[in-house]
């Protein structure tokens, strides 16, 4: 599987800045120190849970608790990380993941059972990311000022269809999704999706043309096209993928609270650009990386898990967060620039 | 139980904090607190979900204009229905209610064009109280006698008269009743799930709670952690509490909305070895506590209710009258809400002023 990979020059003749490419050995690289020094910070945050709260921390239940938490925003954060890496942003996740929550949880919808309100919340996702694609790629807007919009009106929508109101979800069959009693071998089934859509990420990412275009056009979008890469439907196709994750996001958290609200997805497009730049994707495009995202997620929810176990009130939470990060990302600056 | 309630605090503990709370009584909840006081399965002649009004024979015509923020949570819906509702129940009420709007500067521009109509009173529930206060001034100045909701202005000045919920009361409730609920049990502990901790009635309920639970030296408050008002936060935060605290015997949680995804949690952990108490009133928390198959048995209230008697002391003061039930001829500058404990004896009479 790890096989030495040449450079994407075959299907993009264009190469990415060489030195940049260990980082898309993915799941494996035993070789990338940016991998490294993230799972190095997660051993950290695990030894100082470990020793702070060991029989709370250290447990069974406590890693299917952290990696449930993480499901939502990771499915985000897999999306999130193709558009950086083509050198755009999707600042509407967390309103589509509100829209589509909420879309799929109103009475009419809820009469369609579980079929009804995962189509819908996927088919919700979708369009917006489609919405968010046409404006980029053929209306030549800015993806900052497209998704922003974005944002502002799928958050009004999803007001208007609430009115304000908690959309409690009755469908037995969903909700029973996120009991203990549907756990695979102790797997939560909203883990088994993030797994799922993270190694289809990486796969798709590291292992297709798709992934390759990717990365050619945010290394630079006018070398591409002349390479002969239709730089507009990939990015299509690229938004189109982000608001796909956001929807699936959405189902997770319908399982997840029960219920649909307008507030859902509050600040996602801040977590989830947060985890992919600390994971070492980087923001101007050319370089992603779906393992330090997922890693990156896992850092953030691991310290608020370790945080809300020893009884940190959240003024202090931001605080050391935000220490965290700049912490993280310079560890892994020293780390990555002397190999 | 009966006793537990009946050694609540005096009201006037209340009014050295916040003015008058006489008024409460009187303008709309005569009934609730006589409910709470004395828990007992009445038969009072209240008609549930009608609050009882300061005189409902048609007086002189009034116009009324309504600013409020915007309806992006359960509970700020229920204002403007009770709002609403209440005015129509009147003929000689006009009610002129603005779209609600989150942004001062936009609220500011409401007021001031309702100003213009020269309505006869305005009820305002500021997006923030002190951002807003120029405008009270400015309508009082033109003569427009403003009715202050629950966000209160700056100064004294920009308001006629102040009616709100009582934050720190509820926090004082909920641990009263906890507290009563654990008093034979040694070493209780108990587990606080707060609001948003960057407003001010957040810390507000904590301290009353705080200082209901001092009044019980054999609990203990073992952990508190702050959700945002939101399902999603709820969940999340109750599902680290809940892995933090292997054992515990009572949950209070501020807000009824975070509430749906806290209960969430405790179901999807399996666990109900304790008690719950909610804080605001939701109509699926009434709900559950009527059910009684889950950990929640009791919410305290946080009355939206106040929309409709914001509005009877709007009506009282463009008729120059006072409010039913007291000896003065104007109505109170301060109203002080009680928050009363909604359990399973008396839910039934407040399931009609649950929101969603």
């Amino acid at each position: 599987m790890t096989q030495p990979v040449s450079p994407p020059r075959d299907s993009t003749g264009k190469l990415p800045p060489v030195d940049r490419l260990p980082a898309f050995r993915g799941l494996l690289a035993h070789t990338d120190v940016r991998t490294l020094s993230l799972l190095g910070v997660l051993a950290v945050l695990v030894l100082i849970g470990g020793v702070t709260r060991p029989d709370e921390f250290l447990d069974t239940r406590n890693l299917q608790l952290v990696l449930t938490q993480a499901s939502v925003i990771g499915v985000v954060t897999v999306g999130m990380t193709f558009v950086i890496t083509s050198g755009g942003i999707d600042l509407s996740v967390g309103a589509i993941v509100a829209l589509s929550s909420v879309w799929a949880t109103t009475v009419a919808t809820q009469e369609y059972g579980f079929a009804g309100i995962l189509f819908t919340a996927v088919l919700v996702g979708v369009g917006c990311g489609l919405v968010n694609g046409v404006l980029i790629a053929y209306g030549g807007m800015v993806p900052f000022i497209a998704t922003l919009a974005m944002l502002a009106s799928a958050r009004g929508l999803a007001l208007q269809i609430t009115d304000g109101r908690t959309q409690i979800v009755g469908v037995r069959g969903l909700l029973d999704l996120g009991e203990r009693d549907a756990y695979v071998l102790g797997v939560p089934p909203l883990v088994i999706v993030f797994a799922v859509v993270t190694v289809c990420g990486w796969l798709i990412l590291n292992r297709t043309t798709f992934g390759r275009r990717t990365v050619a056009v945010g290394g630079n979008a006018e070398a591409a096209r002349l390479a002969g890469i239709d730089v507009r439907r990939q990015r299509l196709y690229l938004y189109l993928l982000s608001g796909l994750c956001c929807g699936i996001a959405a189902f997770l958290l319908i399982v997840l609270s029960g219920s649909g609200q307008n507030t859902n997805g509050n600040l996602y497009e801040l977590d989830a650009i947060a985890a992919a730049i600390i994971g070492g994707t980087l923001l101007s495009g050319g370089r992603g990386t779906i393992t330090g995202s997922v890693l990156g997620v896992l850092i953030f929810t691991t310290i608020t898990n370790i945080f809300a176990l020893n009884n940190l009130q959240s003024d202090v939470q931001q605080i050391a967060k935000g220490a965290i990060i700049v912490a993280a990302v310079l560890v892994q600056r020293r780390t990555a620039s002397t190999p | 139980m009966r006793k537990g309630f009946t050694a609540m605090p005096e009201p006037t503990s209340f009014t050295s904090r916040r003015g008058l709370l006489l008024g409460a009584a009187a303008v709309s909840s005569a009934s609730l607190l006589v409910g709470c006081t004395s828990n007992a399965s009445d038969d009072e002649e209240t008609a549930a979900g009608g609050q009882p009004a300061a005189s409902d024979s048609p007086g002189k015509p009034v116009t009324i204009g309504f600013a409020g923020p915007q309806a992006d949570h359960g509970w700020l819906n229920a204002i403007n229905d009770n709002a609403k509702r209440r005015a129509k129940k009147y003929s000689d009420v006009t009610l002129e209610i603005t779209e609600g709007s989150n942004d001062t500067a936009a609220q500011i521009g409401q007021i001031e064009t309702l100003i213009n109509k020269k309505v006869d009173v305005l009820v305002v529930l500021p997006a923030d109280g002190k951002a807003l206060t120029q405008v009270g001034l400015k309508a009082m100045r033109a003569g427009i006698p403003v009715v202050n909701l629950d966000r209160i202005f700056n100064s004294p000045q920009a308001y006629r008269c102040w009616i709100g919920g009582d934050n720190y009361g509820m926090g004082l409730n909920a641990g009263t009743y906890i507290g009563e609920k654990l008093k034979g049990k040694s070493d209780a502990r108990v587990v606080e799930l707060a609001g948003l901790d960057n407003l001010e009635l957040t810390k507000q309920r904590t301290q009353g709670f705080d200082d209901a639970l001092k009044n019980y030296p054999n609990i203990k408050k073992v952990a508190r952690q702050a959700a945002d008002f939101t399902v999603e936060s709820g969940q999340a935060k109750m599902a680290q509490l809940l892995q933090a605290q292997s054992k515990f015997d009572a949950l209070w949680n501020h807000d009824d909305d975070q509430g749906v995804g806290a209960l969430r949690a405790v179901e999807q952990a399996g666990r109900d070895d304790f008690l719950m108490v909610g804080g605001a009133g939701a109509l699926s928390a009434f709900q559950a506590i009527k059910q009684d198959n889950g950990v929640l048995k009791a919410t305290v209230l946080y009355p939206p209710t106040m929309a409709a008697s914001a509005i009877d002391l709007a009506r009282a003061l463009g008729q120059g009258k006072g409010v039913g039930g007291l000896a003065e001829y104007e109505i109170p500058s301060s109203v002080t809400l009680y928050s009363a404990v909604v359990d399973k004896d008396n839910v039934d009479r407040y399931m009609p002023t649950g929101f969603r």
